[in-house]
């Protein structure tokens, strides 16, 4: 849920619910890394409450279209993570196993 | 990059350097380069199955290695007993100490196979393992009731919904605890590899002369976060490659000196002519326990640091899958989790 103004799309809270710092951490480290982001951060308003709140302000850009590229570019790390992961472990298999 | 630290954060901001005219924004060509990962160990238990994996894991954050390791802690699904019938227990354990010790037992299951069972769903073939436990201790002695006593029933509950006792037989089947339409033994795989206890030796009572539980357990899938009996790993940690520098030559009975202090032995010594100089021999041993730089002076001789990026992976698998299955199980619920908040937002 996109908590922001009609105006000024600049800038905006992201409430998502059943996540924790796991997602919400691993987003604000990428977002930080995006040259159109002027600041980001999130915090967990209850540690009751199953729920983060990430806020995004952009030097311009709508922040919806900025989170939305930064999960893409997340997504394509994870990918990469894991074909370098079974290439590795193939590679390990077959030197220990031979 | 080796960097002097203090924390595990690096920085973050892409302008951070703008001032040195130096771009710190994320690039994924950059990250696909500099990325790689290399497996150190496997080991595998008494059945040849793997049970562990240590990996090193370089040119990534720490947030994300720490997402991977959350996820693998508490987000990736197994199968653990959740509910317990029980017919009759006179043992002294309690049944409610029971049905716990029987949540906890690891099953070696593939939880691919199943679905989450909502509140709402009656218990099927597709959600739910049965097992039936039945032991009595006959007259003279005692003896341990252990986890290879719980046999697997494909067919499902044999139990009958106390609403059926009394009715009449005739006509169709009665109704059970569970309704299965099929027998989970025609499921290929499950024939393959039949369920049961990863291990056969866990203690779960002691029964005394005629004593006896007859119970039924229904095992369902669900995520570390709900109860730690479905964490699918003992543990999974990282930690940063450790970095020892001597920052002058230790020579002669210094080098000694340092080469003791250690508890890793991460010290050597070396003989160059005639002279005995220390040098870092096995860095990768070091726990950072600073026992090195205690003592006047030390510090100034020998620098303990961590390479930021670089990550010691260690994965202890509970055995419902092998240790490499989880993790590439884990970066596919981070990436889950990224295209909901994608589809949320479009």
């Amino acid at each position: 849920m996109e908590h922001g103004s009609y105006e000024d799309q600049t800038q905006a809270t992201f409430s998502l619910n059943d996540e924790d710092h796991t997602l919400a951490n691993s987003l604000r480290f990428v977002l930080n890394q995006d040259p159109r982001v002027s600041v980001c951060g999130y915090s967990i308003p209850h540690p009751s409450d199953a729920r983060v709140n990430i806020r995004v302000q952009t030097t311009g850009d709508p922040a919806s279209e900025v989170v939305k590229d930064s999960c893409q570019d997340l997504m394509l790390m994870c990918q990469h993570v894991r074909s370098t992961f079974d290439q590795a472990f193939t590679k390990f298999k077959s030197e220990n196993e031979s | 990059m080796f960097v002097l630290i203090l924390k595990t954060e690096s920085v973050q901001y892409s302008g951070a350097y703008a001032s040195m005219k130096v771009d710190n924004s994320l690039r994924l060509d950059q990250f696909r380069s500099n990325f790689r990962v290399q497996v150190t160990k496997i080991e595998k238990d008494e059945k040849k199955e793997e049970d562990l994996i240590e990996f090193d894991m370089v040119g990534i954050d720490a947030s994300i290695a720490n997402a991977f390791r959350r996820i693998l802690i508490s987000e990736v699904p197994t199968m653990a007993i959740e509910k317990v019938l029980i017919a009759n227990n006179t043992s002294v354990i309690q049944d409610e100490v029971l049905a716990h010790r029987l949540g906890l037992i690891p099953l070696n299951v593939d939880p691919r196979l199943f679905e989450f069972m909502s509140e709402s769903d009656l218990p099927n073939e597709k959600n739910t393992i049965v097992f039936k436990l039945h032991a009595r201790c006959g007259k003279g002695g005692r003896i341990t009731v252990k986890s290879d006593q719980l046999k697997w029933l494909p067919q499902g509950s044999e139990f009958l919904l106390s609403t059926e006792k009394n009715a009449p037989s005739s006509t169709s089947k009665q109704r059970t605890y569970t309704s299965f339409s099929c027998n989970q033994d025609s499921i290929p795989e499950l024939r393959d590899k039949p369920i049961g206890p990863k291990y056969p030796g866990i203690n779960l009572a002691r029964l005394g002369p005629g004593q006896e539980i007859e119970l039924e357990a229904h095992a369902v899938k669900g995520m570390g976060k709900t109860h730690a009996k479905w964490s699918p790993v003992a543990t999974a940690w990282y930690k940063m490659l450790p970095e020892v520098v001597l920052l002058e030559n230790i020579e002669g009975e210094q080098a000694e000196k340092l080469k003791i202090k250690c508890p890793q032995k991460v010290f050597d010594i070396e003989d160059i002519g005639n002279k005995k100089r220390a040098i870092v021999a096995r860095p990768r041993e070091c726990t950072l326990c600073r026992e090195c730089i205690r003592g006047y002076g030390w510090d100034k001789k020998v620098a303990i640091r961590r390479v930021k990026d670089h990550f010691l992976f260690t994965i202890e698998s509970t055995g419902a899958l092998p240790p490499e299955v989880l993790f590439t199980e884990a970066v596919k619920i981070l990436e889950d989790k990224c295209e909901r908040v994608i589809t949320e937002l479009s």
